[in-house]
């Protein structure tokens, strides 16, 4: 359709038009109901069904060919009658190509690594608008396409195209209902009008409004509520650049703008030529049957061909001969002319042939460069070609990729026609089509060839998927009396040993220094005891730098084997912004910000953790905690890279520990073996270890408490710290760990304590049927009151039923608490209810922010985060009351 | 007020005719009609049509129509062309 049809259609179509009336309601509604029905009855049609019917269509349609391209001609007096035989062939056979053996029923496509099927969902009836300039062959692709995705049409054709097409449909129609086509699956509208297009189109029972057209039928379309598929006019610019075949180039655009006298709207329009082949390309024309212009003619030919008044071109003109509209302009050409080339200074109001013009007249431009071309190009585009096509002509791939970035079409074909090109299938791999989509530029909502994936809908079957998990620990960790022994093993030019002044005072480094790998320089890093500041960091980060160290040896608690972590980060990755690197995240494999040793850097340096507590296992985990005093916060940082490569695990480290340090971190070890065991993310490689810690536990922590010097209590709680350590590196902690966070945090609490004023009362919590579920891939249903039963049964706590069993466990932990001289409340810390109660705002926040609880297997609302804090400040007896705020799973 | 049930089995190749004579005898029935479509894997747009003047006449003499194991497919089209809401049914 021409521009300035669309435009009178656009003054025609107000959707406010009157509507028709009664009896023509009726006939309408009547045609709506018969293709409902039809559409109804096709959704029962077999893939085979469908395409048996497909191909009869087809081949009537090639049968039809010629008549119908006869029909079109006759009745319009547009365009060339071969040159629309092939269009109607191209519509029947090339659409057949494509479509032949693609899956439109049933799943039609399955991603088996992504466990997605798609499957095809008719869209039941359609309202189709055909335009005048590509009549038949527009309704045969219509047709096709829409028997294929098992929907129904009804067709609205242009009113001097309306014979033609009605001929068509019915020929569609007979092919279709003779191989088994539902009846009613096609209808053509009598003397379609514009209330009916506007009734129709809003009629509830039409599932789709397909228009091909101009703005005005696009506009309607997409105004009236419904889904629409419009796709309308163009500009096409053409850039015929210097390193171009010219020969090539020329023949392809007199292909193009001539075929069926331009009415194809992907066809050429303005041809900008590079200065230096400007001539030849003029010449080449010439030769080849062009008629150049000179200024006078163009004046001429502007004025006729033009509309000075819209600025767009004359009716008279579209799908005209070139020697008809010479003769008509009075322009005297040869007999054999087969196009009118114009030159023309720029794009605008004032260089009226610079606009679309669906007849053979092509303006052409001399560029000055490659940046004159390519702007002239973008304002051809920008003069109501937004969206449709364009044409390049080059060899030059940075040219041809530059033009595709600048223009802003759905098609830019290279080195072949314009209007052939577009469609589809004949000069390249483009999907066939009669339907140009132009993007939200030009006001359509694809920028696709449309064909049959835009007249179904699919739908997704997704299944869920079995996500890959993981097991990551250090790849050697020697344990036992003695097993500092090892490090002999590891060749080091320069070692820095970060420890304590603890560690130093009673021999501990010293041992360390008379295992090391002989020849080595040592030299040793003493950091205050506490959790590492960024100060010291930067001097641990200056050392390694100065020596070129090559090995780093932490000896020490959690705080002196975090800080060697991060030393080690920052002397690989002096880049590293660890403030970014603690950037929160919800699943490791999609977390925004990426460590660099994890993806860039060389190892330079390894790192080997000999642990001195027996409770963090900070010695095989990927987790760091930095504290920031001059912005007065903590930096949590958390990734594999961060892992110890080696990781020493020797109890002669830990035979001193003070009582309340060996309960303090024995209970964190328990904990951390109880959160992972019940966490979204346990699997079973992290199952094994955290019962094996448990059990190591309970067993071992009351003998290492009270019996300091039992060297099998200490290795074996030395043991079960990191034991429970691999298992929370791998399946994270709970809810239990967020909240001692921050109260402990909050009151200077020790972490281990602070776990244990948690510990039964977070076990009864996570037992209880959740308020709120968690969701996790991971898990399949709600298994953590079982998982505690099952810690209850290899603890061999007795119980029935898996509630006895849970509070069986929680007693038993009371117990243990008891035994380790634990305070059993907040409140007997000596903090004052008026301040906890006026803390809990702040410990909500705080712990509501700690990533700890994500792996939790109950999603924690903040309300019962509140109620969880008080019960931990009253102390009182979780074992009683196991259901906390709902009842306990059974 | 005592009802009748009638039961009428309805073959995928004469669904139509079937539809038909039942419609006819509708006029001589009160109470409940069964129709039994587990035979019918497809219907066509005639019997839909059918379907449709036979739950006319079920409405006027206020007879309820039972469809008795329809397939999901032929369901479906019931619910596309808004005659299911017109019957019940038994699977």
């Amino acid at each position: 359709m021409s521009v300035i049809e669309a435009v009178q259609e656009t003054i025609k179509i107000p959707l406010t038009a009157e509507g028709p009336n009664p009896e023509r309601i009726a006939y309408l509604d009547s045609l709506v109901s018969r293709a409902r029905t039809a559409a109804a009855v096709f959704t029962q049609y077999s893939q085979e069904d469908v395409d048996r019917i497909v191909r009869a269509m087809v081949l009537a349609g090639l049968e039809q060919a010629q008549y119908l391209a006869r029909l079109a001609v006759e009745e319009t007096r547009l365009g060339i009658m071969e040159d629309k035989v092939i269009k109607n062939m191209v519509a029947s056979e090339f659409v057949y190509n494509y479509v032949k053996d693609k899956r439109t029923v049933g799943i039609i496509r399955e991603f088996p690594d992504r466990n997605l099927a798609e499957i095809a969902e008719p869209i039941g009836v359609l309202f189709s608008l055909t335009p005048i300039t590509n009549p038949t062959s527009t309704v045969l692709f219509k047709c096709i396409v829409a028997i294929k995705t098992r929907n129904t049409v009804i067709f609205s054709p242009h009113p001097k195209a309306w014979r033609c097409c009605a001929e068509a449909v019915r020929i569609m129609y007979e092919a279709a209902i003779k191989h088994g086509a539902p009846e009613g699956v096609f209808s053509c509208l009598e003397s379609p009008t514009l209330p009916d297009n506007v009734y129709l189109m809003k009629h509830k029972d039409i599932g789709l409004i397909d228009a091909t057209g101009g703005p005005g039928v696009v506009k309607a379309a997409y105004s009236s509520g419904k889904p629409a598929l419009g796709v309308g006019p163009g500009n096409t610019p053409v850039y015929l650049e210097k390193s171009a075949d010219v020969n090539n180039a020329v023949v392809d655009i007199i292909i193009s703008k001539t075929f069926d006298n331009g009415t194809i709207c992907a066809s050429e329009q303005t041809l900008v030529i590079d200065d230096e082949i400007y001539d030849a390309v003029l010449q080449k024309f010439a030769e080849l049957g062009a008629h150049l212009c000179n200024e006078k003619e163009t004046r001429l030919l502007e004025r006729g061909v033009i509309d000075p008044q819209t600025g767009f071109m004359q009716p008279m003109a579209v799908g005209q001969k070139a020697t008809d509209i010479a003769r008509f302009i009075g322009l005297s050409v040869k007999p054999n002319t087969k196009l009118l080339v114009a030159p023309i200074q720029g794009v605008g109001r004032e260089h009226p042939l610079s606009v679309e013009k669906l007849f053979p007249v092509l303006a052409v431009y001399r560029a000055k460069s490659v940046a004159d071309a390519l702007k002239v190009c973008l304002d051809v585009n920008h003069a109501g070609g937004i969206g449709h096509t364009a044409v390049i002509f080059s060899r030059n791939e940075e040219v041809i990729r530059k033009f595709g970035e600048v223009i802003n079409v759905g098609r830019i074909i290279v080195n072949s026609p314009g209007a052939i090109g577009a469609l589809g299938a004949v000069y390249n791999d483009l999907v066939p089509t009669f339907a140009f989509g132009c993007g939200t530029g030009g006001g359509n909502s694809t920028t696709d060839n449309v064909n049959i994936y835009h007249y179904l809908n699919i739908k997704r079957l997704a299944r869920r998927t079995q996500n890959h998990m993981w097991f990551r620990v250090p790849n050697q960790i020697y344990f036992n009396m003695n097993a500092v022994e090892n490090l002999g093993q590891f060749p080091s030019r320069c070692t820095i040993v970060v420890t304590n002044p603890a560690m130093e005072q009673i021999g501990h480094v010293d041992i360390v220094r008379r295992h090391i790998c002989p020849k080595t320089h040592v030299h040793v890093l003493v950091i205050p005891d506490a959790e590492p500041e960024v100060k010291v960091i930067r001097q641990g980060v200056e050392a390694l730098n100065f020596y070129k160290a090559d090995q780093i040896i932490a000896l020490g608690g959690g705080s002196v084997i975090d800080a060697a972590k991060i030393m080690k980060l920052q002397y690989e990755s002096p880049e590293a912004d660890l403030e970014e690197l603690a950037a929160p995240f919800l699943d490791l494999r999609k977390r925004v910000v990426q460590y660099p040793t994890a993806t860039e850097k060389a190892h330079r340096a390894r790192l080997i953790a000999i642990a001195t507590t027996s409770g963090t296992g900070s010695e095989v985990t990927p987790f760091a905690v930095l504290t920031d005093k001059e912005r007065g916060r903590k930096v949590t940082l958390a990734d594999y890279s961060l892992t110890p490569d080696v990781a020493i695990v020797d109890p002669q480290f830990v035979m001193s520990m003070p009582k309340g340090l060996t309960a303090d971190t024995g209970i964190d070890c328990l904990t951390h073996a109880l959160e992972a065991g019940v966490s979204n993310y346990a699997s079973p490689y992290t199952d094994c270890n955290a019962m094996q810690a448990i059990q190591l536990a309970f067993k071992y922590l009351p003998i290492a408490y009270e019996k300091p010097g039992d060297e099998e209590a200490r290795c074996m709680m030395h043991n079960a710290a990191c034991i429970a350590a691999m298992a929370f590196s791998n399946a994270s902690v709970g809810v239990n760990h967020a909240l001692a966070h921050a109260f402990g945090a909050r009151f200077g609490i020790a972490h281990g304590r602070a776990n244990a004023l948690m510990l039964p009362h977070v076990i009864a919590y996570n037992a209880a049927v959740p308020t709120k579920f968690m969701p996790s891939p991971y898990t399949q249903g709600y298994v953590a009151h079982k998982k505690y039963a099952a810690f209850a049964d290899l603890l061999g706590l007795g119980g029935e039923t898996v509630e006895q069993k849970v509070e069986n466990l929680v007693a038993a932990i009371e117990k243990l608490l008891d035994r380790l001289e634990f305070p059993r409340s907040i409140a007997e810390l000596g903090i004052s209810k008026e301040e906890f109660e006026k803390a809990i705002p702040d410990l909500v926040k705080a712990a509501f922010d700690d990533p700890s609880w994500r792996s939790n297997p109950r999603m924690p609302l903040m309300t019962e985060l509140v109620e969880l804090l008080w019960k931990a400040y009253h102390g009182r007896s979780a074992a009683k009351s196991p259901g906390t705020t709902s009842q306990c799973v059974v | 007020m005592a009802t009748t049930a009638a039961f009428l089995k309805i073959e995928e190749q004469h669904v139509l005719s079937a539809l038909q004579r039942a419609g006819a005898k509708l006029e001589n029935e009160n109470g409940e009609t069964v129709l039994d479509f587990s035979s019918v894997n497809r219907i066509d747009a005639r019997a839909l049509q059918a379907l449709e003047e036979f739950a006319r006449i079920a409405d006027q003499k206020a007879i309820k129509v039972v469809v008795r194991g329809a397939s999901i497919d032929v369901y479906k089209v019931l619910k596309l062309v808004k005659l299911a809401g017109r019957f019940s049914f038994v699977t």
